[in-house]
């Protein structure tokens, strides 16, 4: 069986920054393996570690810097990586989800998945439509905003709960191959291990351009574009204590008395 | 030109998201003088129906199809709606059940699709407003097609209201029945402990700031002395920190307290939609530009580790 796991390399921004055209000054970016995916290798992982003869092999879209956070993903068990890049995309602010699932959807199309995990969303865009949209474009079935998975691959069939809102979930049976996008809380992702960080390094990372996938300079072809970047003007009115920890927890203290707490 | 809103139900019930989506078809349809449809598939498509008929909603689209929502019966059935009316904008909610049919809507009709919008306009191109890096930034995106599917953020738009003069019209989708891959066997309640934090009167509710459990017990002591209700975000119950049942937010409980102490909670969207009917709300969060700033009524921007130790003395 083969687990198919994509993930991203999402931009994650200082406290203080600031805005330079259509995105953030680089000085107050770093990069990290997208929170919601890390719980989808997590899943990929502990599958391979349950059952027999299972091949985890994740696939993300993104520039060399982005080695590093699939190697994260490799680091964690993933057996090998696959990276697509075309120098195009670094002008593509916000990549709309029929281009990534026409990119990833080549990807899988040559791997040929039984399952593919992918992260509900992810931190930076939160476009939360990646998963769906491959599914529907590889003609699988799918179950977006996993947060509990038993995989019964003998039946050909995940049994799944969904999350809804409100502390509510749905139960559902997912024909396979399908597409499950995975939501935080599923599991417990582990910490790589010093081995297993050292054995990433000589795992497969293949890196594959559009004519390596068979896809036209056409494939990158957007209908939607960003147009401005700011920060939002602040609605708030709050009062805002100030001074140093000592005073301002003492003028807080004073206005819970007021509401009758701690009394 | 029409605009399409598609209601949202679960359980018997219209789901409070619908009128909101109505309302947003509400604004797009008079900004470009379009009529204004709605529909929704499946549950008691006659009450839903009656109640989707708002002031300026020119049809009500009712499709029979099973009690609950199915994402390979809802594609079908809003895919061949679509084709009878052709509406230049499809409004879908941004739920979890709308993530889970809205994308392989787009798809199937090969119509852009942008997600979680919090503002609409339209000028020569559609242009939606949305939120990135967790509500740090907004960001504006033009759709360059003349057909968009959009996703509208829950909690935005005012919900529409009232009886409308609407035609309300059974539609016949056909569904495939060997394109239905998955079937929905049930639901389940989060399991519930000893502590009902909907029912406290002053919670302290703790995030991601906390960053280690062991520093959990620095919020439980403020708990403690000021007698209130530990409550958390979203990132200390995946961590299993604390158990589900204390979780405020989207997919955790509505709480509505006399003062709810938000401590090291940014303040992502998900959760704001769990406390923001607290009659007081009080944040402590290092970060200046932290969203949970903009509904805090007061707030202490430092470090928690500093201010929450001083305010547990404040009551001892």
């Amino acid at each position: 069986m083969k687990i198919l796991v994509t993930v991203k390399e999402v931009t994650v921004v200082d406290d203080e920054f600031e805005i330079d055209g259509l995105s953030i000054d680089d000085r107050y970016v770093t990069y990290d393996l997208n929170e919601w995916d890390e719980y989808a290798v997590e899943e990929a992982v502990t599958i391979a570690e349950d059952v027999e003869d299972v091949e985890v092999v994740t696939v993300t879209v993104g520039p060399e810097r982005a080695d590093e956070t699939i190697r994260q993903a490799l680091a964690k068990g993933a057996d090998r990586a696959v990276r697509v890049w075309d120098d195009r995309l670094a002008e593509a602010s916000m990549l709309d989800p029929a281009t990534k699932a026409r990119l990833l959807g080549a990807v899988a199309e040559e791997e040929d998945p039984d399952l593919v995990l992918t992260g509900v969303q992810s931190g930076d865009d939160s476009l939360g439509a990646t998963g769906v949209s491959l599914a529907e474009r590889l003609e699988m079935g799918w179950a977006a905003v996993v947060n509990q998975l038993d995989l019964s691959a003998d039946e050909g069939v995940a049994h799944v709960h969904r999350e809804l809102e409100g502390g509510v979930d749905e139960i559902s049976d997912v024909e396979l191959p399908a597409v499950l996008t995975i939501q935080t809380g599923i599991n417990d992702p582990r910490y790589a291990s010093l081995r297993g960080i050292r054995q990433a390094q000589s795992k497969d990372l293949a890196v594959k351009s559009l004519d390596d996938l068979g896809l036209g300079p056409d494939a990158l072809d957007s209908p939607i574009e960003q147009t401005a970047l700011y920060e939002p003007e602040t609605e708030g009115e709050a009062t805002l204590f100030e001074g140093g920890a000592g005073e301002t927890a003492g003028e807080l203290a004073g206005l819970l008395r007021e509401k009758g707490v701690g009394q | 030109m029409t605009v399409l809103a598609v209601a949202e139900h679960r359980r018997g019930e219209l789901r409070d998201v619908s009128d909101q989506l109505v309302a947003a078809g509400y604004d797009l349809a008079d900004e470009t003088d379009s009529e204004l449809h709605v529909a929704v598939v499946g549950g008691d498509t006659a009450e839903y129906g009656d109640r989707l008929n708002r002031p300026s909603v020119d049809v009500v689209h009712t499709v029979e199809a099973g009690a609950e929502f199915n994402h390979d019966v809802s594609v079908q059935a809003v895919e061949q709606l679509v084709d009878a009316v052709d509406p230049t904008v499809l409004l879908l909610p941004h739920t979890v059940n709308g993530m889970d049919y809205a994308p392989a809507v787009a798809s199937r009709l090969d119509r852009p699709l942008v997600t979680d919008a919090v503002d609409l306009a339209v000028d020569d191109d559609l242009t939606v407003t949305r939120e990135l890096y967790g509500s740090k930034v907004e960001t504006t995106v033009d759709v360059h097609a003349d057909r968009a599917v959009v996703t509208v953020r829950p909690g935005e738009w005012p919900p529409a209201d009232g009886n409308g003069e609407a035609s309300v019209e059974a539609f016949d989708a056909t569904i495939d029945e060997s394109q239905v891959r998955s079937t929905v066997t049930g639901f389940e309640e989060a399991v519930s402990g000893d502590v009902d934090i909907t029912d406290a009167d002053v919670l302290v509710s703790v995030g991601r700031s906390i960053e280690e459990e062991e520093n959990l017990d620095l919020v439980r002591d403020l708990a403690d002395a000021l007698g209130a209700t530990l409550s958390a975000s979203r990132p200390i119950v995946d961590n299993g920190w604390l158990p589900a049942d204390r979780q405020v937010g989207q997919s955790g409980k509505v709480v509505t307290p006399d003062v709810y102490l938000a401590i090291g909670i940014s303040g992502a969207v998900q959760h704001v939609a769990g406390m923001k009917g607290a009659d007081t709300i009080v944040a402590i969060n290092k970060d200046p530009n932290a969203p949970i700033f903009d509904i805090a009524d007061y707030g202490i921007v430092d470090d928690l580790f500093d201010v929450v130790p001083a305010l547990t003395e404040e009551f001892r």
